[in-house]
């Protein structure tokens, strides 16, 4: 869709780059724009949510149907997946835990299919959901990575659970002993501290920015290509299919990052 | 880029998605999976089995085969020496056999000319007895020259 209708390029890229919020009243500014803590956006948590519901649920139907025998097409897929996974999980993790690989199935699936939802061309489903309530200035941001909250909101839990995971592994003393200790000794205590948390904090931060960046800085071309006109035709398919690659690919280094801050935790250095 | 509180809301649902993994998707899939390893490896087992058990039983009846030749070899030779044997004794019996039939053919020849010789003695002596009769007749007593014509029987 170009520019039409008096929308402007800038308003239309905008438009698709604005979330769909609520808050309370108290939290909205003269253009009932939500500012502050306490917003919601509904369009990242909506589609996440109904994506992950889906996936999930279909391949646990999938799996307690699973049979030792000859699998069937869905269950020989789904197998094929969180084999792939396990495979990288047992490669890098050397650790026990029936934690990891669940979590790691869990991000590669779930961010997997959040990010393609960025092939869907990008005013099909702002459209409907326009039509459906009836309000033409309706945002809908539909790719759910391509909103911060949502990467830092599954960094943060994974940064969560690989402190928990350190310590459980190491136990409390283990744990402060080898963050005031490693890697200058005890002498440099508070040196070793600092750039334990530096590098603690750094993890997350990186993992959700890179995740965000690529998915935003695609869904961007996207929007791009889509102000073109006709032109668009010949460039959204090779972006589309360069794009696959793109939404593998995070998916994976996501997933793989994760396994290897779960084993750095649960390994002494 | 403004963080609000959807990342409180992603992170349940992440914590949802991770449980339903963690609880209905992995365990199921991984025992499947496991299973299935399992029964293959236990396949390829038995087909190992089976390869080797065959090649027992080729080797077992190439040896069995070659014990029956063998054998059976063996067997020919004995009854070609068995069957020499009865030749060579029924050639030996043929032989006595016929000699004692020779034998006795030839001593009943002997008899039968030895019992001719008698007859035709006795019946020469009573020719020459009756020839001489009859010319001695006219001229002598046979009573008479009956000593001489006893000795001359004698001497046939």
């Amino acid at each position: 869709m170009s520019a039409e209708g008096g929308l402007t390029t800038t308003g239309y890229i905008q438009h698709h780059l604005t979330n769909l919020a609520v808050c309370s009243d108290a939290a909205k500014d003269a253009a009932g724009h939500c500012h502050g803590f306490w917003t919601f956006h509904l369009d990242t948590l909506l589609v996440s949510g109904v994506l992950g519901l889906v996936v999930f649920g279909l391949m646990a139907m999938l799996a307690s149907k699973a049979t030792a025998g000859i699998p069937s097409g869905g269950q020989n897929f789904v197998e094929m997946v969180v084999g792939l996974v396990d495979q990288q999980v047992r490669d890098t993790f050397h650790g026990k835990s029936a934690l990891v690989t669940p979590l790691a199935i869990t991000i590669f699936v779930w961010v997997f299919v959040m990010n393609a939802m960025d092939l869907i061309p990008v005013d099909f489903l702002p459209f409907i959901a326009q039509k459906v309530t009836g309000n033409e200035h309706l945002p809908f941001k539909f790719v759910p990575t391509t909103d911060p909250n949502l990467t830092f909101g599954m960094s943060i839990s994974v940064f969560l659970i690989s402190l928990f995971m350190g310590l459980k592994v190491k136990g409390l003393g283990h744990f402060m002993h080898e963050v005031f200790t490693v890697p200058f000794g005890a002498k440099l205590a508070p040196v070793n501290f600092l750039f334990r948390v530096v590098e603690e904090v750094a993890r997350p931060i990186s993992l959700s920015l890179r995740l965000f960046g690529n998915m935003y800085a695609g869904e961007m071309v996207f929007i791009l290509i889509a102000l073109l006109g006709l032109y668009q035709l010949p460039l959204a398919l090779p972006w589309e299919l360069f794009h696959i690659l793109i939404i593998t690919l995070q998916a994976f280094v996501f997933m793989m990052l994760t396994i290897v801050y779960m084993s750095m935790a649960a390994e002494s250095h | 880029m403004n963080i609000n509180a959807t990342l409180i809301g992603q992170a349940i649902w992440f914590a949802l998605f991770i449980w339903i993994t963690m609880k209905y998707v992995w365990p199921p899939l991984q025992k499947a999976m496991a299973d299935r390893q399992a029964q293959i490896a236990e396949g390829l087992a038995a087909a190992e089995r089976g390869k080797h058990e065959q090649e027992l039983a080729a080797k077992r009846s190439a040896d069995a085969l070659r014990e029956a030749k063998e054998k059976s070899a063996e067997f020919v030779a004995q009854a070609e020496k068995r069957a020499q044997q009865i030749v060579e004794e029924a050639k030996g019996n043929a032989k006595v056999e016929a000699d004692k039939i020779v034998a006795g053919a030839k001593a009943e020849i002997e008899q039968e000319v030895e019992r001719a010789k008698q007859q035709l003695r006795e019946r020469v002596a009573e020719l020459a007895v009756a020839g001489a009769e009859k010319i001695l007749r006219k001229e002598i007593n046979a009573s008479v020259h009956a000593d001489m014509l006893g000795a001359l029987k004698q001497d046939l």
